[in-house]
Protein backbone atom coordinates (compact mmCIF):
# COMPACT_ATOMS: atom_id res chain seq x y z
CA UNK A 1 0.00 0.00 0.00
CA UNK A 2 1.66 3.28 -0.86
CA UNK A 3 0.98 6.06 1.94
CA UNK A 4 2.56 9.09 2.27
CA UNK A 5 4.29 9.85 5.83
CA UNK A 6 4.44 13.50 7.40
CA UNK A 7 4.96 14.86 10.97
CA UNK A 8 3.61 18.22 11.35
CA UNK A 9 3.59 19.81 14.60
CA UNK A 10 2.53 17.14 17.17
CA UNK A 11 0.40 15.40 14.15
CA UNK A 12 1.77 12.43 11.97
CA UNK A 13 -0.36 12.25 8.94
CA UNK A 14 -0.95 9.48 7.05
CA UNK A 15 -1.94 10.00 3.45
CA UNK A 16 -3.34 6.50 1.45
CA UNK A 17 -2.28 6.82 -1.45
CA UNK A 18 -4.33 4.25 -2.91
CA UNK A 19 -7.62 4.58 -4.60
CA UNK A 20 -9.18 1.81 -2.85
CA UNK A 21 -8.87 0.23 0.58
CA UNK A 22 -10.18 -3.86 0.68
CA UNK A 23 -9.10 -7.10 2.14
CA UNK A 24 -6.18 -7.02 -0.02
CA UNK A 25 -4.00 -3.67 1.54
CA UNK A 26 -5.88 -3.74 4.57
CA UNK A 27 -3.67 -5.75 6.59
CA UNK A 28 -0.76 -3.53 5.39
CA UNK A 29 -2.99 -0.19 6.63
CA UNK A 30 -3.31 -1.69 10.27
CA UNK A 31 0.39 -2.74 10.69
CA UNK A 32 1.56 0.51 9.39
CA UNK A 33 -0.80 2.39 11.66
CA UNK A 34 0.68 0.02 14.61
CA UNK A 35 4.18 0.55 13.72
CA UNK A 36 3.10 4.32 13.77
CA UNK A 37 1.32 4.03 17.02
CA UNK A 38 4.41 2.17 18.69
CA UNK A 39 6.74 4.97 17.22
CA UNK A 40 5.15 7.08 20.10
CA UNK A 41 3.35 9.38 18.52
CA UNK A 42 0.82 10.96 20.44
CA UNK A 43 -1.76 12.17 17.32
CA UNK A 44 -2.21 10.59 13.84
CA UNK A 45 -4.65 11.59 10.89
CA UNK A 46 -5.70 9.34 8.36
CA UNK A 47 -5.92 11.26 4.68
CA UNK A 48 -8.43 9.45 2.91
CA UNK A 49 -9.26 12.05 0.54
CA UNK A 50 -8.06 9.75 -2.57
CA UNK A 51 -9.79 6.75 -1.26
CA UNK A 52 -13.09 6.06 -3.73
CA UNK A 53 -13.79 2.40 -2.26
CA UNK A 54 -13.53 0.79 1.50
CA UNK A 55 -14.74 -2.58 2.20
CA UNK A 56 -15.39 -4.29 5.50
CA UNK A 57 -11.68 -4.97 6.53
CA UNK A 58 -10.74 -1.29 5.87
CA UNK A 59 -12.85 -0.19 8.66
CA UNK A 60 -11.76 -3.05 10.39
CA UNK A 61 -7.99 -1.58 9.90
CA UNK A 62 -9.20 1.87 10.78
CA UNK A 63 -10.64 0.38 14.05
CA UNK A 64 -7.73 -1.31 14.88
CA UNK A 65 -5.98 1.94 14.70
CA UNK A 66 -8.68 3.73 16.77
CA UNK A 67 -8.30 1.21 19.59
CA UNK A 68 -4.75 1.04 19.88
CA UNK A 69 -4.68 5.02 19.63
CA UNK A 70 -6.67 5.55 22.64
CA UNK A 71 -5.30 2.19 24.84
CA UNK A 72 -2.22 4.94 24.39
CA UNK A 73 -4.22 7.89 25.12
CA UNK A 74 -2.77 9.36 21.64
CA UNK A 75 -5.43 11.26 19.04
CA UNK A 76 -6.82 9.40 16.06
CA UNK A 77 -8.49 11.51 13.28
CA UNK A 78 -9.65 10.82 9.81
CA UNK A 79 -10.26 13.38 7.16
CA UNK A 80 -11.42 13.80 3.83
CA UNK A 81 -13.90 11.15 3.44
CA UNK A 82 -15.20 10.51 0.06
CA UNK A 83 -19.06 10.13 -0.49
CA UNK A 84 -18.94 6.32 -1.05
CA UNK A 85 -16.52 6.03 2.33
CA UNK A 86 -18.86 8.23 4.17
CA UNK A 87 -21.82 6.40 3.50
CA UNK A 88 -19.66 3.10 4.78
CA UNK A 89 -19.49 4.53 8.02
CA UNK A 90 -22.95 5.97 8.35
CA UNK A 91 -24.02 2.46 7.88
CA UNK A 92 -22.28 0.34 10.53
CA UNK A 93 -22.59 3.70 12.81
CA UNK A 94 -19.06 4.33 12.70
CA UNK A 95 -19.36 7.99 11.76
CA UNK A 96 -20.00 8.28 15.19
CA UNK A 97 -17.10 6.70 16.78
CA UNK A 98 -14.57 8.30 14.61
CA UNK A 99 -12.83 11.82 15.18
CA UNK A 100 -13.61 12.55 11.28
CA UNK A 101 -12.86 15.95 9.61
CA UNK A 102 -14.49 16.76 6.35
CA UNK A 103 -10.51 18.09 5.12
CA UNK A 104 -6.73 17.48 6.13
CA UNK A 105 -6.63 21.24 6.37
CA UNK A 106 -9.50 21.18 8.79
CA UNK A 107 -8.05 18.29 10.73
CA UNK A 108 -4.64 19.71 11.29
CA UNK A 109 -6.74 23.33 12.49
CA UNK A 110 -9.15 21.65 15.18
CA UNK B 1 -5.22 -15.90 -14.85
CA UNK B 2 -8.74 -15.08 -14.76
CA UNK B 3 -11.19 -15.24 -17.50
CA UNK B 4 -14.62 -14.59 -18.47
CA UNK B 5 -17.48 -15.52 -21.27
CA UNK B 6 -19.91 -12.67 -22.07
CA UNK B 7 -23.25 -12.74 -23.24
CA UNK B 8 -25.50 -10.20 -23.75
CA UNK B 9 -28.92 -9.40 -25.39
CA UNK B 10 -31.44 -6.88 -24.50
CA UNK B 11 -33.51 -8.85 -21.95
CA UNK B 12 -30.51 -11.40 -20.35
CA UNK B 13 -27.08 -10.95 -19.69
CA UNK B 14 -25.16 -14.13 -18.10
CA UNK B 15 -21.44 -13.73 -17.14
CA UNK B 16 -19.30 -15.79 -15.46
CA UNK B 17 -16.01 -15.06 -14.34
CA UNK B 18 -13.68 -17.16 -12.50
CA UNK B 19 -10.75 -15.78 -10.87
CA UNK B 20 -7.60 -17.20 -8.53
CA UNK B 21 -8.57 -16.72 -4.85
CA UNK B 22 -6.07 -14.36 -4.27
CA UNK B 23 -6.85 -10.78 -2.79
CA UNK B 24 -5.17 -8.83 -5.28
CA UNK B 25 -8.19 -10.38 -7.81
CA UNK B 26 -10.80 -8.36 -5.53
CA UNK B 27 -10.10 -4.90 -7.42
CA UNK B 28 -10.78 -6.36 -11.38
CA UNK B 29 -14.12 -7.84 -9.75
CA UNK B 30 -14.89 -5.12 -8.27
CA UNK B 31 -14.08 -3.05 -11.63
CA UNK B 32 -16.39 -5.29 -13.67
CA UNK B 33 -19.28 -5.45 -11.21
CA UNK B 34 -19.06 -1.71 -11.77
CA UNK B 35 -18.76 -1.83 -15.64
CA UNK B 36 -22.01 -4.39 -15.76
CA UNK B 37 -23.70 -1.79 -13.68
CA UNK B 38 -23.01 0.58 -16.40
CA UNK B 39 -24.19 -1.97 -18.56
CA UNK B 40 -27.79 -2.61 -17.17
CA UNK B 41 -30.78 -1.10 -18.66
CA UNK B 42 -31.91 0.94 -14.68
CA UNK B 43 -32.65 4.69 -14.75
CA UNK B 44 -29.89 7.07 -14.91
CA UNK B 45 -30.03 8.70 -11.88
CA UNK B 46 -29.64 4.95 -9.74
CA UNK B 47 -26.70 3.73 -12.06
CA UNK B 48 -24.17 5.36 -9.76
CA UNK B 49 -25.21 3.82 -6.46
CA UNK B 50 -25.95 0.32 -8.31
CA UNK B 51 -22.53 0.58 -9.68
CA UNK B 52 -20.81 1.45 -6.03
CA UNK B 53 -23.23 -1.23 -4.20
CA UNK B 54 -22.57 -4.00 -7.28
CA UNK B 55 -18.70 -3.56 -6.09
CA UNK B 56 -18.99 -3.69 -2.32
CA UNK B 57 -21.53 -6.81 -2.37
CA UNK B 58 -18.96 -8.88 -4.89
CA UNK B 59 -16.00 -7.45 -2.66
CA UNK B 60 -17.49 -8.84 0.45
CA UNK B 61 -18.46 -12.15 -0.96
CA UNK B 62 -15.70 -12.70 -3.42
CA UNK B 63 -13.17 -11.67 -0.49
CA UNK B 64 -15.09 -14.36 2.11
CA UNK B 65 -15.35 -17.19 -0.67
CA UNK B 66 -11.32 -16.55 -1.22
CA UNK B 67 -10.80 -16.59 3.00
CA UNK B 68 -12.81 -19.96 2.87
CA UNK B 69 -11.33 -21.39 -0.32
CA UNK B 70 -7.20 -20.78 1.18
CA UNK B 71 -8.42 -22.80 4.51
CA UNK B 72 -8.93 -25.46 2.29
CA UNK B 73 -6.96 -25.17 -1.01
CA UNK B 74 -4.52 -22.79 -1.66
CA UNK B 75 -4.81 -23.25 -5.37
CA UNK B 76 -8.79 -23.13 -6.02
CA UNK B 77 -9.94 -20.39 -7.78
CA UNK B 78 -13.36 -18.62 -7.15
CA UNK B 79 -16.63 -18.92 -9.56
CA UNK B 80 -19.05 -15.56 -10.00
CA UNK B 81 -21.77 -15.82 -11.77
CA UNK B 82 -24.14 -13.07 -13.40
CA UNK B 83 -27.73 -12.88 -14.61
CA UNK B 84 -30.29 -11.08 -15.53
CA UNK B 85 -33.53 -12.04 -15.94
CA UNK B 86 -36.93 -9.87 -15.70
CA UNK B 87 -36.31 -7.42 -13.65
CA UNK B 88 -33.54 -8.71 -11.44
CA UNK B 89 -29.84 -8.89 -11.61
CA UNK B 90 -28.71 -12.39 -9.90
CA UNK B 91 -25.10 -13.31 -8.27
CA UNK B 92 -24.06 -16.21 -7.62
CA UNK B 93 -20.46 -16.61 -5.86
CA UNK B 94 -19.15 -20.30 -4.90
CA UNK B 95 -16.82 -21.47 -2.79
CA UNK B 96 -15.11 -24.65 -1.45
CA UNK B 97 -14.96 -24.28 1.89
CA UNK B 98 -16.56 -25.73 5.09
CA UNK B 99 -19.67 -23.34 4.07
CA UNK B 100 -21.54 -21.51 6.81
CA UNK B 101 -24.90 -20.78 8.30
CA UNK B 102 -26.18 -18.00 6.91
CA UNK B 103 -29.55 -17.67 8.99
CA UNK B 104 -27.07 -17.70 12.39
CA UNK B 105 -25.20 -15.10 11.33
CA UNK B 106 -25.82 -12.04 14.00
CA UNK B 107 -26.24 -8.20 12.82
CA UNK B 108 -23.49 -6.86 14.14
CA UNK B 109 -23.12 -5.21 17.53
CA UNK B 110 -22.30 -1.66 16.17
CA UNK B 111 -21.27 -0.33 20.08
CA UNK B 112 -18.74 -3.16 20.09
CA UNK B 113 -16.23 -2.18 17.57
CA UNK B 114 -15.10 -5.64 16.50
CA UNK B 115 -12.45 -5.66 13.93
CA UNK B 116 -14.29 -8.16 11.57
CA UNK B 117 -17.77 -9.40 10.84
CA UNK B 118 -19.30 -6.64 8.74
CA UNK B 119 -19.04 -7.77 5.53
CA UNK B 120 -22.09 -10.54 5.29
CA UNK B 121 -24.04 -7.22 6.61
CA UNK B 122 -23.06 -4.68 3.88
CA UNK B 123 -24.45 -7.38 1.35
CA UNK B 124 -27.63 -7.38 3.19
CA UNK B 125 -27.73 -3.74 3.18
CA UNK B 126 -27.50 -3.42 -0.04
CA UNK B 127 -28.67 -6.12 -2.09
CA UNK B 128 -32.34 -7.07 -1.65
CA UNK B 129 -31.88 -10.83 -0.89
CA UNK B 130 -28.77 -13.03 0.29
CA UNK B 131 -29.11 -16.52 0.06
CA UNK B 132 -25.73 -19.54 1.14
CA UNK B 133 -26.68 -22.64 0.19
CA UNK B 134 -24.85 -26.02 -0.82
CA UNK B 135 -25.01 -27.62 -4.41
CA UNK B 136 -22.81 -29.84 -6.34
CA UNK B 137 -20.42 -27.56 -7.36
CA UNK B 138 -19.90 -25.83 -3.87
CA UNK B 139 -21.18 -23.67 -1.15
CA UNK B 140 -23.16 -20.84 -3.44
CA UNK B 141 -23.66 -17.18 -1.85
CA UNK B 142 -27.01 -15.74 -3.93
CA UNK B 143 -27.54 -11.83 -3.78
CA UNK B 144 -30.28 -10.44 -6.44
CA UNK B 145 -31.29 -7.03 -6.75
CA UNK B 146 -33.89 -5.17 -8.23
CA UNK B 147 -32.90 -3.41 -11.29
CA UNK B 148 -36.54 -2.24 -13.01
Amino acid sequence: MRVAKEVRDDRTVLSIQEDRIDAHNSGELKDLVLKTLEGGTKNVVIDLARVQFIDSSGLGALLSGYKNATLRSSGFALAGLQPRVRSMFELTRLHRVFDIYPSLQLALSA
Amino acid sequence: MGWAVIEMCETFVNLDIVVPNQTRYLRLVGAIAEQLAKELDVQEDTRDTLAFHLNLALTEAVANAIQYSSAANSTDSVRICFSVEDAYLSVRVYDHGGGFDLAALPMPEFDELRERGRGIFFIRSVMDSVQYHKTDSGNVLEMRKKIA
